[in-house]
């Protein structure tokens, strides 16, 4: 086996190492595996928004072909544990939610029953003939009639249908208000969106003899699933194994407790026996956490320069029937802390409250608030500029925190630091790629014929892999921020990372192994990445907020130099010098200035596990366990630029060009790092143009049920993204890496919302909300052009 | 509702060169028959309205998506799936190894759909420009990538003229 390397992996676009398997079709998902004797279990989901439920008859069902048990939600009172949040904003009021549906529904797509049969067909064909009696309730939908006097009350212990009310600011809003040369108001929206993971969610659970229980689970946080599984179903964590295989695709969406989590375990146990489900697209699109969903009504106070002096923001964030696991914390302490954006706003008063409605629960989807609280400083600063009808490039100059700044504060706020950054240095670069004079001379000139082409221009930071630790239970934020990675290393050399941390696309088994391959100078050849099983990775919190680098590659960077720091010490027994006269490079130990002959790494870790020559004291073997819990967070930043052609006679937006200029720290893997660049652009291209969750308001059912309805783009609707990086080493961790997967999800929505706006200039339209679909756009212009006519 | 009919169906087709038997109910459709019954589960179910085109696979020369065929429909007809574009051990298939080597794929779900739609067009059109790249793949839905890479991978497989366009 080759052991000597001088290659620097980190920095490299390096293949992914896990492709192969997906290319051929080996790929291993959840529903790709099968037990023997395994049962189907299907859930009867609730029709109407909100309804009293008279009666549940399972008769028929439990007649119906291949039917092994029926259940309605009285039948497993008492028998499961309540969905409780993981985050609990203090003072919020939790709603209760069973697990299935007892006396009362509140969202279409509530489960009501549930029947396990033989084939899955079967069990899909029993659950049709389970008769329900529902007496029909008033629903709300929207957050703003929700808490209205008189609408219709979701649950007893949450009067007006707010659960949490959440305050953050610095600074006299007030006083600055008084000062400024104009004051504007702004209500924006941030439309509902569905994740859209293309493997749906599905659940294996096979019970063992001995009382413990194998979970097959698409988690992005498989140790996070085995503790709240464990405490609701009534099993220790050590008897519970999850076992996340290939997932595909998680988005948020995967990272939650879901009531099919909890009964899949539950009725394995009950039946001696496994007992899978798989979710239909349809089923998933009304059971499945939602995103985004929120209304803000902002105020900036600023001069006639174009300085913001302050803001003051109200946000609703609509989080669906009841509290999901962590949706107390989206609306607030992640979206409005953030609202300020890139920009030095010292005064600054914003109140969040999170609002229940008849809908489908709504969680963290890919940026989870930082999405919302980015839209509300970049729409803040746009509106200042189309105001002042200032250059949207020079007011944002003129607002930037700046790089002798950091580390900063936003409105000395106790919350929310930037460790670094600078904002020029994106903006600069993306204002080159983009060609941003000749750009806006063509769009200039078009104009007088007739064509309207715009350039948008959105800035955006935030922070990422929430930690320490201490810090998140004082935003009631009930788990750990730290990572567990270990290194083990076998005698012959060959090294396998265990990683807390789970990919879902992203490439851990390529990324960490070139953070690994660097600290232990091995061939990336030589490492094993481990990663979802929890019978084997020891502990871990998983992917999510952007933290697997920052948090799960630092952990993997402690242990490994762990690793090197007692493979030198044993390594300076074996050559007999002291430990400081070794120079470790290549993979080889040397002791330079002598004739000694060098140590291979294979040598020493072959040392370390036979024990001959250790030094006095130390235990045997080479495998370095850790708990790495950051002293801080990293701050992402950066500047995209979208050029776009809007077509005034049908409505239609044509992306032209789009720019992204990201500085997430040092780029572990550029080719990887891009690649996340251009699927989060996407995605928030899809909500600012495309996607939108439709309810009728009346009825609170579900328009959008099936991709035949809700709009995700397919390759032609989109253009190539171009992605570049500025590299700001983050302070807060030994790689210097911040995060990058929510970057583009984060910047993309305000940009093309700029660039329409940009384009729509010479009608007067200073607003627009998303998605800005091809009817939206045409009324816009119809309405200004009827305006003007007058 | 319980299907009335609940006489079954031998249906011979064959995947990737092996001949197949199989008794399959009225309902059942192709991409069910592939992965439960003869366990090729590199076909993947995305969707339940022929949107995703996850289970896109060869049928007797064109790319089908096998959610919209019933197993009965298919008997007699020759099949190839994502297992059957690389020999075992042997050499990745061209566009299999320009997903690879251009980083088009990530969770790699929708992957094998997209490699098989993919290889249908370059059948068809050996020289195809980025934006009838983009209006072939229509049919199949990728969340992870944006789809860029994905057009940059076909596109090393066009002709000089469309490379680099």
């Amino acid at each position: 086996m080759s052991e000597a390397t001088a290659t620097k992996y980190v920095g490299q676009p390096l293949r992914r190492r896990e492709d192969f398997k997906f290319v051929t079709g080996k790929g291993r998902y959840t529903d790709d595996i099968k037990s023997p004797g395994m049962l189907h279990m299907a859930v009867l989901r609730s029709p109407h928004a909100h309804a009293v439920i008279r009666q549940v008859d399972l008769s028929a069902a439990q007649a119906s072909p291949g039917v092994r048990l029926a259940l309605s939600g009285a039948d497993l009172a008492g028998k499961i544990g309540a969905i409780v949040p993981n985050w609990i904003i203090p003072g919020t009021k939790v709603p209760d939610r069973p697990v299935v549906a007892i006396d009362r529904v509140r969202f279409v797509g509530e489960c009501v029953a549930l029947v396990v049969a033989e084939t899955q067909a079967m069990a899909h064909d029993a659950v049709e003939l389970i008769d329900v009696n529902y007496e029909i309730l008033p629903a709300v939908i929207d957050e703003e009639a929700a808490i209205r006097d008189g609408a219709p009350q979701l649950h007893d212990n949450v009067p007006n249908n707010i659960t949490t009310v959440y305050k953050i600011g610095g600074g006299d809003y007030g006083k600055v208000a008084q000062e400024a040369d104009q004051v504007i108001t702004l209500r924006v929206t941030n439309n509902r969106l569905i994740p859209t993971c293309m493997e749906t969610r599905s659940i294996l659970a096979e019970p063992d003899v001995n009382g413990t229980l194998t979970l097959y689970l698409q988690s992005q946080v498989p140790h996070m699933h085995r503790r709240w599984i464990a405490d609701t179903v009534g099993i220790s964590e050590h008897q519970l194994r999850i076992v996340a295989p290939d997932i595909g695709g998680g988005f948020g969406a995967k990272m939650h407790l879901y009531p099919e989590e909890l009964l899949c375990p539950y009725l394995a146990r009950f039946l001696g026996v496994p007992v899978k489900w798989w979710e239909s697209r349809s089923e998933s699109h009304q059971s499945t956490n939602h995103g985004r969903a929120h209304t803000e009504t902002l105020e900036i106070a600023f001069r006639n320069d174009g300085k913001i002096l302050g803001l003051k923001v109200e946000t609703l964030g609509n989080v669906g029937a009841y509290l999901s696991n962590m949706a107390s914390g989206g609306p607030t302490v992640n979206t409005i802390n953030f609202g300020t954006g890139a920009y030095k706003i010292e005064h600054y008063t914003a109140r969040s409250r999170v609002v229940v409605t008849n809908t489908v629960p709504v969680d963290a989807y890919r940026g989870y608030g930082r999405p919302e609280g980015a839209y509300i400083a970049e729409r803040a600063i746009d509106a200042v500029a189309r105001h002042l009808d200032l250059d949207q490039v020079e007011v944002r100059r003129r607002n930037f925190i700046q790089p002798a700044d950091f580390p900063y504060r936003p409105y000395n706020g106790p919350a929310t630091i930037y460790d670094s950054g600078n904002y020029e240095g994106c903006l600069v670069k993306a204002m080159e790629a983009i060609n941003y004079d000749a750009r806006s001379n063509e769009r200039d000139q078009l104009r007088a014929k007739g064509r309207y082409r715009g350039i948008g221009v959105a800035a955006y930071t935030h922070m990422c892999g929430m930690a320490p630790s201490r810090r998140l239970s004082l935003l009631g934020f009930n788990r750990g921020g730290w990572e567990s990675a270990r290194v083990s290393v076998d005698s012959g050399g060959r090294v396998v990372i265990f990683s807390g941390s789970m990919s879902q696309g992203h490439g851990h088994v390529t990324s960490l192994a070139q953070i690994a391959a660097d600290v232990l100078q091995v061939p990336i050849e030589n490492i094993d990445v481990v990663q979802g099983d929890t019978r084997q990775v020891q502990a871990g919190h998983g992917t999510f907020n952007s933290r697997s680098m920052a948090v799960g590659g630092s952990s993997v960077h402690v242990s490994s130099t762990r690793v090197v720091a007692k493979a030198r010490k044993i390594a300076a027994g074996m050559l007999e010098v002291d430990e400081a006269d070794i120079s470790y490079q290549g993979g080889q130990f040397t002791v330079p200035g002598t004739d000694i002959p060098p140590l291979t790494f294979g040598a020493v870790a072959r040392m370390a596990y036979v024990g001959h020559k250790l030094p006095d004291g130390m235990e045997p073997g080479l495998d370095e366990t850790v708990f790495y819990d950051p002293k801080g967070m990293g701050a992402p930043s950066g500047i995209h630029m979208a050029y776009v052609d809007v077509d005034p006679e049908t409505g239609i937006v044509e992306i032209l060009d789009y720019v992204a200029v990201d500085d997430a720290g040092t780029i572990i893997n550029p080719l990887l790092a891009a690649g996340q660049i251009h699927g989060g652009v996407v995605q928030g291209i899809a909500q600012a143009l495309y996607e939108e969750v439709s309810y009728d308001p009346d009825t609170g059912q579900l328009m959008t049920g099936s991709l035949l309805d809700y709009a995700v783009p397919r390759a032609e609707h989109v253009p190539s993204i171009r992605s570049l990086f500025q590299e700001t080493p983050s302070p807060t961790n030994p790689i210097g890496v911040k995060g990058i997967g929510e970057s583009g999800s984060i910047a993309a929505p305000p940009c093309m919302v700029h660039a329409v706006l940009d384009a729509l200039s010479p009608f007067g339209i200073k607003h627009l909300d998303m998605p800005m679909t091809p009817p939206r756009v045409w009324l816009a212009i119809q309405t200004a052009r009827t305006g003007a006519s007058r | 509702m319980i299907d009335a009919d609940q006489k079954r169906h031998v249906v011979t087709i064959t995947v990737n060169g092996v001949r197949h038997t199989a008794s399959v109910e009225a309902r059942q459709l192709l991409v069910h028959l592939l992965r439960e019954d003869l366990g090729l589960t590199g076909t993947h179910v995305g969707c339940d309205t022929s949107q995703c085109g996850a289970c896109t696979v060869d049928i007797d020369g064109q790319a089908v998506k096998s959610c919209t065929v019933l197993a009965v429909m298919a008997d007699g007809a020759s099949i190839t799936t994502i297992e059957g574009l690389a020999p075992a051990g042997g050499a990745l298939h061209p566009v299999q190894a320009a997903f690879h080597e251009h980083h088009a794929l990530q969770c790699g779900f929708c992957t094998p759909g997209m490699i098989m739609a993919a290889r249908q067009l370059l059948a068809q059109n050996p020289d195809p420009t980025e934006s009838e790249i983009r209006h072939h793949l229509a049919g199949n839905i990728c969340r992870c990538t944006g789809y860029t890479n994905i057009v940059r991978a076909v596109q090393s497989l066009a002709s000089e003229a469309h490379r680099h366009e």
